[in-house]
């Protein structure tokens, strides 16, 4: 076995991998609201879907795209080995157990809260990216140049109220994931300092807060728009 | 038999230098030809296993516990003596060796405390080489303080937790040597007897206390490093499993016990709380530092306290008597430990104690606290002040702390001679488990001290020097004498099993601890030893008549052990109870009621007791032959210990 | 107070083992959680019926050998060992669950003792300074700031009771193995063999069977010596270091 290999395969490069790949992922976030955000501004989607061309054209962000769906899919993968070497560790459970006596809610179920998103992010791709994609979209032309109107797609799916509710679900499973996560992910790198730990954790926390919380409030606005 | 203890010859500081020039060395290709056995793994047993390994021996490391990093070397709090002189402060070798001489109250050999003394600075070198985080000033330099009344500091220590950190030293040396195939560990296994074939130690026997499985293990020389015998008084601040099981089978066997009756009462536990208490938890000596003793003045106020009518800061200045300040100006609350132990047994028995039990008396910080602050008194005592607010459920800097004396080391042991060999060849004993170092009275952090130069750089040279003159082959471990000890524990475990009477281990035990503890405790007298000779011996007889042990031999059985071990107690004291008659002075541990001075405190005899009692074993049921060693003070004037 | 508790009984590690149902009277608040199982064990031998067996011995905290999963926490509610537990925690008419440290690389011996030879191996595998007795340079040879003495004496309190083990939901000896790692590599003394320390010693906690960590801090929250978290960040350093900067390939 390489020496990568050896230590990719053991406990702590496993985690390695988690917490590399969720730290990508949770700069995507960023990057990704940020594009969101353009649809609340008041101009019928213009900014949106300029955007929205300007990146589908970069080839750099392509790149980075799929990297992003390698990354999803190691995060995924990684935690599923992970759970179940963690489940062989103790083969016969308690009965009883006090475990909010010692650590958080969120901490013990990153496995069901990741795969809660899983889900999530597969509905949302199939929703918007194939649809944007592959499916049938309408086109808009600004100032004669023409582009997808993903705006629209988008809008209309928002008028859906079950849709709605269903993000809004999804960005609440998101927060409490990223509340365990971002810090955590500091953890594992090896990064703990008794000067900068405590700064990461309210970033953390203020993280797993804010961007989900913008995130859910774009379907809300859109929504409320509609109606 | 006369008793040689091979003291070398020549002026005392010279003596060990020459005497290690003068051993016989084994070769370094022929040393993994020969086979030790090291029963107990704590400072002394691990440090002998890890130093004899690393030199090319082959080791066998025997531990009842399931690891041998939980020995009881581990509880050890407060520090480590060693004559460094880091403090500029007049210390040396020899300054070491007198204080440790005269704290033993003159009872121990002068060659061996001088090696002791030598061999300490070297114990701290090779802790800190090990990773042993001891205590430092901010310079980076090792910190010291004065422990125990010495008049210098040289006790190194880590926080409160000093026997931890040396062990784990002691414990990652052995697991090196694991993991290098040189020691063999077996854990969870308990040494019942040691084979003697044609008069050499050649193996143990021992009972794994999970399948029950006795076996024989052969060896070339076996190593007891089983700590002391303090849970012969059921209540000490042994731990549970501590037993005299290995050093008695082997008194049995042929090895003297020594001085059987000193043991060391420390001033400062927490007192009994009721007749559920299975153990008593000592809380750092450095607390008379600045904790004030005191007592109320008379019987009618201590009996209101004893039923919760007052509470201990309702008494007034005038009413409290700060017995040992009054009684000793000069060292106040920081007399030795035998000396506060006994004042405090004093005042109870005269019906002055403050608990329920009336066997307590209080440590009071009122007035540090009122002088340094709380905060003050938080930082240097904070983690002691928990402790005993989690174990009698009272915070210390509102009320009083009490204490009281409780038994916690044995200064007397397997006799040894200067290689630390018993009477029985090739069987040695190192540790609190032999008696030579601490005479009849241990100072604070020597035990440590001595569990280490004893296995890291005693027994390492003296073993050699045995197994050079030994040829490479094994007793077999079919050999007869294999097989008739085997026999014999066989027969014992079914003979517990089957008694099947109708009173627990624990039943014994207790009674046995209360009957040594009235008679041959803090203070003795020839009339409560006469009696509780008669008692100790009724009850064994019981024991063996009426003791109920469940379960099988071929299983995890909890009662059998005990049962083992306990037995073995009810032998040891009755040899106590003998040992502390015979002994007609008082001196460090051992206090007879009929010799003291005017003023109350120990009286030697020097013309008469200036020996070591080594007992030889001479079967069931007869009296054991006393033997005496002439202790040869050359370096040192017999005085008279005063702390007016 | 009068209680009832809820015992693992299991005669040997192949039985299969459950729960027994005990009603114990006359505990007093004084005692410790263990002195409660020795009445409870004197009146199961009165009874004939074979006691309770528990690993305890010092009985003062610091040996590591006492365990005890009590009402779904290692070493009862507080954050003490279980021999440090004293009753005045429980109320009258409490039912107190005990129940062994469960683990893989914890088989069950007898009821609630197990077998914690793991943490031995792990130490085997490299939880030392490599240096013979004797040949040692002097103590005061090298200065050791007193932080970084007091840092590493923080990690060096472990115990090995195996409470982090317990407590972690996928049964990991990282909050163990990092206490070790970060004593020795934050002692000059110890930094000699550190990259290859942290390779080793994670290789056994590996090969042992414990669980990966996933930092929900559980371990510490319960570590009677308040063993702290980030050990485990500096092991995963030490570690990782290690991996992309020895020789070894």
């Amino acid at each position: 076995m390489s020496w990568v290999s050896k230590t990719l395969n053991s406990t702590l490069g496993k985690k390695l991998l988690m917490a590399l790949t969720g730290l990508f992922l949770i700069l995507f976030l960023v990057v990704h609201l940020a594009g969101n955000l353009q649809l609340l501004l008041p101009d019928d989607g213009k900014a949106f879907n300029i955007y929205a061309e300007t990146m589908a054209s970069n080839p750099l962000i392509r790149v980075v795209g799929y990297l992003n769906f390698g990354f999803i899919a190691l995060h995924a993968v990684y935690s599923a080995i992970l759970t179940r070497n963690n489940k062989k560790s103790r083969p016969v459970g308690y009965a009883v157990t006090n475990a909010s006596a010692n650590s958080t809610w969120s901490s013990r179920n990153m496995g069901i809260l990741g795969t809660l998103i899983l889900i999530f992010i597969l509905v949302h791709l199939r929703g918007f990216w194939y649809e944007f994609k592959f499916g049938e979209i309408p086109y808009v032309t600004y100032d004669g140049v023409t582009y997808k109107d993903g705006y629209t797609v988008v809008s209309t799916a928002y008028q859906n109220i079950l849709y709605v509710i269903f993000y809004v679900v999804s960005m609440a499973v998101l927060a409490f994931h990223l509340s365990h996560g971002f810090a955590s992910a500091f953890q594992t790198l090896g990064i703990n300092h008794s000067k900068y730990t405590p700064f990461i954790k309210k970033l953390g926390l203020g993280f797993a807060i804010i961007v989900p919380a913008l995130f859910a409030l774009i379907p809300i606005v859109m929504f409320l728009q509609n109606s | 038999m006369k008793l040689n203890s091979k003291i070398p010859s020549g002026p005392l500081a010279e003596k060990w230098t020459n005497h290690k020039f003068n051993i016989k060395l084994v070769n370094p290709a022929n040393k993994r030809k020969y086979e030790i056995i090291v029963v107990g793994t704590g400072l002394a047993g691990a440090s002998a296993a890890a130093s004899l390994a690393e030199l090319g021996y082959n080791v066998k490391a025997f531990c009842f516990q399931d690891s041998p990093r939980r020995a009881h070397s581990i509880a050890a709090q407060g520090g480590i003596n060693a004559a460094k002189n880091y403090q500029n402060d007049g210390d040396s070798v020899f300054r070491l060796f007198y204080d440790t001489i005269k704290g033993g109250d003159y009872r121990s050999r002068e060659g061996n405390v001088y090696r002791l003394a030598q061999v300490s600075v070297n114990i701290i070198d090779q802790c800190v080489a090990q990773g042993v985080p001891f205590a430092r000033e901010y310079g980076g330099l090792l910190a010291n303080r004065s422990f125990g009344g010495a008049q210098v500091s040289r006790t190194f220590y880590a926080r409160g937790q000093t026997g931890q950190q040396l062990l784990l030293g002691a414990y990652s040396a052995l697991s090196r040597q694991v993991a290098n195939g040189k020691v063999k560990l077996y854990p969870r296994t308990e040494m019942m007897d040691v084979v003697v074939v044609d008069g050499k130690a050649r193996g143990i026997v021992t009972r794994n206390l999970i399948t029950g499985a006795i076996e024989s293990h052969s060896a070339h020389a076996v190593l007891l490093c089983t700590g002391g015998y303090g849970n012969v008084f059921f209540l000490s601040t042994n731990a549970m499993g501590s037993n005299v099981t290995a050093a008695w089978r082997a008194h049995k066997k042929g090895a003297f016990f020594s001085n059987p009756c000193y043991t060391q009462i420390h001033p400062t536990c927490i007192p009994v709380s009721g007749d559920h208490q299975s153990k008593l938890t000592l809380m750092s000596e450095s607390l008379r530092n600045d904790g004030r003793v005191w007592v109320p003045k008379t019987i009618e106020i201590a009996e209101k306290l004893r039923k919760r009518e007052i509470a201990p800061r309702d008494i007034k200045e005038e009413d409290r008597d700060y017995y040992l300040e009054t009684k000793y100006p000069s060292f106040g609350n920081l007399v030795p430990r035998d000396v506060a132990s006994r004042n405090a047994k004093h005042v109870c028995d005269e019906g002055r104690g403050v608990n329920e039990t009336g066997e307590a008396v209080f440590l009071d910080f009122r007035d540090a606290i009122l002088r340094d602050g709380e905060d003050a008194v938080r930082g240097k005592y904070g983690n002691l002040f928990d402790m005993y607010q989690q174990i009698t459920g009272e915070n210390p800097y509102k009320t009083p702390m009490k204490i009281y004396p409780a038994v916690h080391y044995t200064m007397g042991g397997l006799w040894v001679d200067y290689n630390l060999m018993t009477t029985v060849p090739g069987l040695y004993a190192l540790g609190e488990a032999n008696f030579s170092d601490h005479g009849a009275n241990r100072l604070g952090a020597s035990a440590l001290m001595q569990g280490l130069a004893d296995g890291y750089f005693v027994a390492p040279y003296t073993v050699g020097d045995y197994l050079a003159g030994l040829s490479y082959e094994k007793v077999p471990e079919e050999h007869p004498e294999f097989r008739k000890a085997e026999d014999e524990v066989k027969a014992r475990v079914k003979q517990l099993l089957e008694i099947n009477g109708s009173k627990t281990v624990d039943h014994f035990h207790k009674k046995l601890g209360k009957i040594m503890w009235n008679h041959c405790g803090m203070a003795r007298n020839a009339a409560g030893l006469t009696k509780a000779k008669e008692m100790i011996r009724a009850l064994k007889e019981e024991f063996w008549s009426d003791v109920k042990v469940l379960g099988t031999g071929e299983e995890l059985n909890l009662s059998l052990e005990k049962a083992h071990r306990v037995a073995d107690f009810l032998e040891l004291g009755e040899l106590m109870v003998e040992d502390a008659l015979h002994r007609n002075e008082s001196c460090g541990g051992h206090f007879r009621d009929e010799y003291q001075t005017p003023e109350g405190e120990a009286l030697r005899d020097d013309e008469n007791f200036a020996y070591v009692a080594a007992w030889e074993y001479l079967g069931d049921g007869k009296d054991e032959a006393l033997h005496k060693e002439e202790l040869v003070f050359e370096n040192v004037k017999l005085t008279q210990r005063s702390y007016k | 107070m009068n209680l009832t508790l809820k015992v693992w009984r299991q005669k040997n590690a192949s039985d299969k083992g459950d729960f027994k149902t005990y009603k114990i009277s006359g505990i007093s608040a004084d005692m410790s959680f263990l002195e409660m199982l020795d009445v409870l064990n004197e009146d199961l031998s009165d009874k004939g019926e074979d006691p309770v067996h528990f690993d305890h011995d010092c009985r003062e905290g610091i040996c590591g050998m006492c365990s005890l999963y009590i009402n779904g926490q290692p070493h009862g509610p507080n954050q003490t060992t279980t021999c440090q537990l004293h009753m005045r925690s429980f109320k009258d008419g409490d039912t107190i669950t005990i129940e062994p440290w469960r683990a893989r690389a914890f088989p069950i011996v007898k009821d609630l003792v197990v077998d914690r030879s793991a943490f031995d191996r792990i130490i085997q595998s490299g939880g030392y300074v490599s240096v013979n007795t004797g040949g040692v340079p002097d103590a005061n040879e090298i200065p050791i700031p007193k932080v970084i003495a007091d840092e590493a004496f923080d990690s060096a309190t472990c115990i090995a009771c195996g409470a982090c083990v317990a407590a972690c939901k996928n049964a990991s000896a990282m909050l163990f193995v990092s206490a070790k790692i970060s004593q020795l590599a934050l002692l000059p003394q110890g930094k000699v063999e550190k990259r290859g320390r942290a390779e080793k010693m994670v290789a056994q906690m590996d090969a042992e069977g414990f669980g990966a960590c996933t930092n929900t801090g559980a371990c510490s929250a319960e570590c009677p010596k308040e063993i702290k978290q980030s050990n485990i960040a500096r092991m995963n350093r030490e570690y990782f270091t290690a991996s992309v900067s020895t020789e070894k390939v």
